[in-house]
């Protein structure tokens, strides 16, 4: 404790270099601090980022001409499974969860999370899940000879993944450092609901909490409910391949569909999960850089309560093409459909926060705004694809691929970036450089759309997913040559991106503690926040305290 | 350095950031054009596809889902316009507001600091663009509905033809219960005669994991599943040819599991009938290839009608030599590409489960030979 005392009259910049190597390394390691354990989750994140999208560029490059005998089937179809693993569950999630763990108890006027201990086992978790995944790379087929990763589909759908068509051991990498990982996920999301519900400060209830936080409550219940079957049905895959249960087995009576329905009913929340969390980013940026109030507060709550619910009974739309029967068709069509209203309405409301205002694109504001534009043509394919009959002909083709990344890249990445340029100043102390990431914005806009508005097309001429190379017959050739020329785009974007954090954390201009001119509690304390978060812990009559604060003639909470 | 802490609490901008934050006129304007100019090309690439003309001599076959041939097909086709208009109108209008709203609202150099009014809802409006898109699902679902029970509502009639599609790793086995054919990878039907009006039902069956049928132009895809049998039906209008192939990850060969619909008119079909239920050719100048054939594990996995060969893990054989291509499509069927295939397979198709045999060249020639009169 006196260590602790000793720091706090110094800014940590200075604490920091006082320590030594290996001292410092040690702090970061015991961490149980929410925001040091933010970090940790967001740099995880964005290291198996990093990888995968060489995955990503390795399987652009094999199909940039038919044909292509750069990478042999296997290495593709383990590339393809490594990479769909890696994004959603080591770089979504840690990423999206470590800004929860960071932004959450700040926002709230909480001094940490409710269990830090827990939160540093769900970090560990998580991280020790990644590296055990990447191991396979290693030893996944143990005695069998050179080691090879999972090569099932990020989705792993029965009976691929049974003892009869995948041996060896790469298959258990998957299952084991997923369920490790899940485990941690769960931990963490627990952690954040007691958090949100038990810790927020004098005056916030919860029709005051930010957006943000509200978003982050819906995203961690939803974690609860959906998470926990996956592990359930990972359980029981692990069952089937080494106690010869037949759960997935076919051969021995097994229902391969049975697999899916588990899956998809993890696996569509999933979608939300991760999204959810780019609405709430959405929702901070947009009203502070448009210089409004949020448009329609109860209704961006209740669409976003309303997302939650409806996502969870909309799993079976990833199986129109299985043979499902015509009523349970019709009943995922229409709850597929459904679930675009509330996602509508945000459009519109982040629409209305716009309108009228003053806007200022700075670096986060411009990512935000191609978001809009990105999220709206991933939203009209999806509905697309909600309509059962074009399903049959567009699911598992590359105008699927196109779609989610629609969503995973172009309205998550894209806003994980401007939340990365928003809050990098609250947690280094140092503004990131607005003309690097104007160069950052600008190639990855067009890198991305280059490669995912021209995939969309190849799906519609009839182009399958997850195939290593194809015909030079099928007049895809053309399109998947301009697909792979946006990749360089978006690896510049992303190396612009490396380079502007390296260089603004030594050298960035200093941030003060509100260099946004915002609105929401982090802002009311120091850059870095101290350990401890708040001199005194705040109170809120509104859900702008800084705004009652800096204009005493207008406060909000007249209007709320 | 500290922030400008002279700036009023109501003055709104931060000074010191305020160089980076005053917007570039236009920044819209490159993304628009760009749009627009990728549209353009996609469509002008997709009437090029609908086209089939010939490049680099390669005759170009598009499963291009937007040229069916058959009703399924031509009824997704119907409604897919019928959505992306109504999703193109929602993008106009949205992305419009968006582009006026960013454009007009930006922050102008030179404009003054002030907050702009604020505005925290407005019930009617939040209701009006609640129920709007209300009202679009539910016309987009009734149209759904009604496309996905006309589709998957049809029943079997008694005199239609009725064929089996069992999917292996990586490849298709095709079955006429009613002719007595079996046949591998390349389909055959006859072109749908309104006047009669009995579509070819296609039942379809897995050997081992999960792959899926689709042939764009024909039907919407299906797919394969392990102890579940599905199935989908077509009625295609036009003689010809149609590419597909599996849509749904089978393993290391998914990407060579081709498919191949030829749509026969209805005299050519019942040639090919004929010539199909034949037994194997017996040509004596072969004998010696033929005997080699029976003698190796050849046997085990395929079948050739009329002799000992009865295996069933492989294609059938016994016409081997009508089918225009080898491997589920990977390579065309030569008698160069037939020896090397037989020589080693995992060359034409890298993790392909046929085994190399390891003959020696006089022994490939006489087999490669005896297979050769299997028309």
């Amino acid at each position: 404790m006196d260590a602790i005392s000793d720091t706090l009259d110094r800014p940590p910049d200075e604490v920091q270099e006082q320590l030594p190597r290996l001292a410092l390394l040690h702090e970061w390691v015991v961490t149980v601090d929410h925001k040091r354990l933010g970090i940790l989750y967001i740099c995880t994140g964005l290291i198996f980022l990093l990888i995968a999208g060489v995955e990503a560029s390795l399987i652009r490059f094999q199909l940039i001409v038919p044909e292509n005998t750069l990478l042999s089937p296997q290495v593709f179809n383990r590339l393809f499974t490594m990479h769909g693993t890696t994004m959603v569950f080591f770089a979504g999630i840690p990423i999206l969860f470590g800004f929860a763990n960071y932004l959450v108890p700040l926002m709230i006027g909480a001094r940490d999370l409710a269990f830090p201990r827990l939160n540093a086992f769900g970090f560990w978790l998580t991280l020790f899940g990644g590296l055990l995944l990447y191991f396979s790379y290693l030893a996944g087929d143990g005695l069998y000879g050179a080691g090879s990763a999972p090569d099932v589909g990020w989705f792993a759908y029965a009976p691929l993944t049974g003892r009869a068509f995948s041996r060896g051991n790469s298959t258990d990498y998957w299952n084991l450092a997923i369920l490790v990982s899940g485990i941690g996920t769960i931990a963490t999301s627990i952690n954040l609901v007691a958090t949100m519900l038990c810790m927020r400060c004098r005056g916030m209830t919860l029709g005051r909490m930010p957006l943000l936080v509200w978003m982050m409550l819906v995203v961690a219940g939803l974690t609860l409910v959906a998470l926990p079957p996956l592990s359930a049905a990972q359980i029981m895959l692990l069952l089937d391949r080494f106690l010869g249960a037949h759960f997935f087995d076919t051969q021995a009576g097994g229902s391969a569909v049975l697999w899916q329905h588990f899956f998809w009913f993890f696996g569509h929340p999933e979608v939300y999960i991760l999204a959810i969390p780019a609405f709430a980013f959405a929702s901070e940026i947009i009203p502070v850089f448009s210089r409004k109030v949020i448009f329609g507060y109860p209704m961006m709550v209740a669409a976003t309560v309303g997302i939650g619910f409806v996502s969870m009974g909309v799993w079976a739309h990833h199986m129109f093409a299985v043979g499902m029967g015509r009523i349970p068709d019709a009943f995922f069509a229409a709850s597929t459909m459904l679930i675009a209203v509330p996602t509508g309405v945000k459009i519109f409301n982040w629409l209305g926060t716009i309108y009228g205002g003053r806007i200022r694109f700075a670096t986060p504001m411009l990512f935000c705004t191609a978001f809009l534009f990105q999220f709206l043509c991933a939203g009209l394919t999806g509905i697309m694809l909600g309509v059962v009959p074009f399903d049959w002909q567009l699911t598992d083709s590359y105008f699927v691929v196109a779609h989610f990344h629609f969503v995973l890249v172009g309205a998550i990445l894209f806003n994980i970036f401007a939340a990365i340029y928003y809050w990098f100043p609250k947690a280094t102390g140092r503004m990131l450089s607005e003309r690097l990431g104007r160069w950052h914005f600008w190639l990855l806009v067009v890198g991305f759309n280059l490669t995912f508005v021209t995939l969309h097309i190849a799906g519609i001429l009839g182009m399958p997913r997850r195939i290593y190379t194809y015909p030079a017959d099928r007049s895809w050739d053309l399109l998947n040559f301009v697909a792979t020329l946006g990749v360089p785009l978006q690896a510049a974007a992303v190396l612009v991106f490396v380079i502007n954090i390296i260089i603004s954390l030594r050298r960035g201009q200093p941030a003060g503690d509100d260099p946004w001119d915002a609105w929401t509690l982090e802002w009311t304390t120091t850059s870095p926040p101290p350990p401890y978060n708040f001199d005194t812990l705040p109170a809120v009559r509104s859900r702008r305290p800084l705004w009652d604060l800096k204009h005493p003639n207008d406060p909000d909470w007249l209007h709320e | 350095m500290e922030r400008d802490t002279t700036r009023g609490l109501g003055g709104g901008q931060s000074a010191s950031a305020g160089e980076d934050h005053r917007s570039r006129p236009g920044v819209l304007v490159p993304i628009l054009l760009w749009a627009v100019l990728i549209s353009v090309m996609g469509l002008v690439y997709i009437a090029a596809g609908a086209e089939s003309s010939p490049r680099n001599a390669v005759p170009v076959q598009t499963p291009n889902i937007f040229a069916p041939t058959s009703t399924p097909a031509f009824a997704i086709r119907d409604l897919s316009w019928f959505v992306l208009s109504i999703c193109a109108g929602i993008f106009a209008v949205v992305a419009g507001l968006l582009a006026y709203s960013v454009v007009r609202f930006r922050h102008r150099p030179g404009e003054d600091n002030r907050e702009p009014p604020q505005v925290y809802g407005s019930n009617q409006i939040e209701l009006a663009w609640t129920v709007v898109p209300v009202l679009i699902v539910v016309i987009l679902f009734l149209a759904t509905a009604r496309y996905i029970f006309g589709i998957e509502g049809l029943q079997p009639t008694p005199n239609a033809l009725q064929i089996t599609i069992v999917g292996h790793q990586w490849w298709w086995e095709i079955r006429y219960p009613d002719l007595g054919i079996v046949t591998a990878n390349e389909l055959h039907v006859p072109v749908h005669d309104s006047s009669e009006g009995a579509p070819t039902f296609l039942t379809l069956q897995s050997a081992d994991v999960i792959h899926s049928f689709w042939v764009p132009q024909l039907a919407g895809k299906m797919d394969v599943v392990p102890n579940k049998t599905n199935r989908v039906w077509i009625d295609p209008r036009t003689p010809g040819l149609y590419v597909g192939q599996c849509a749904e990850f089978c393993g290391v060969q998914h990407a060579g599991m081709l498919l191949r619909v030829t749509v026969h008119p209805k005299d050519e079909f019942a040639a090919w009938v004929a010539a199909q239920r034949a037994l194997a050719a017996d040509d004596l100048a072969v004998r010696g290839g033929r005997e080699l054939f029976q003698a190796t594990a050849c046997i085990n996995c395929h079948t050739v009608r009329g002799t000992p060969a009865n295996g069933i893990f492989g294609p059938d054989l016994t016409h081997l030599m009508s089918r225009v291509t080898l491997g589920a499509g990977v390579v065309s069927n030569t008698p160069e590409t037939l020896r090397d295939w037989i020589n080693n397979p995992d060359i034409l198709k890298p993790g392909v489960l046929m085994p190399a045999m390891q003959l020696s060249p006089a022994a490939l020639d006489r087999i490669v030979a005896y297979l050769l009169t299997l028309r």
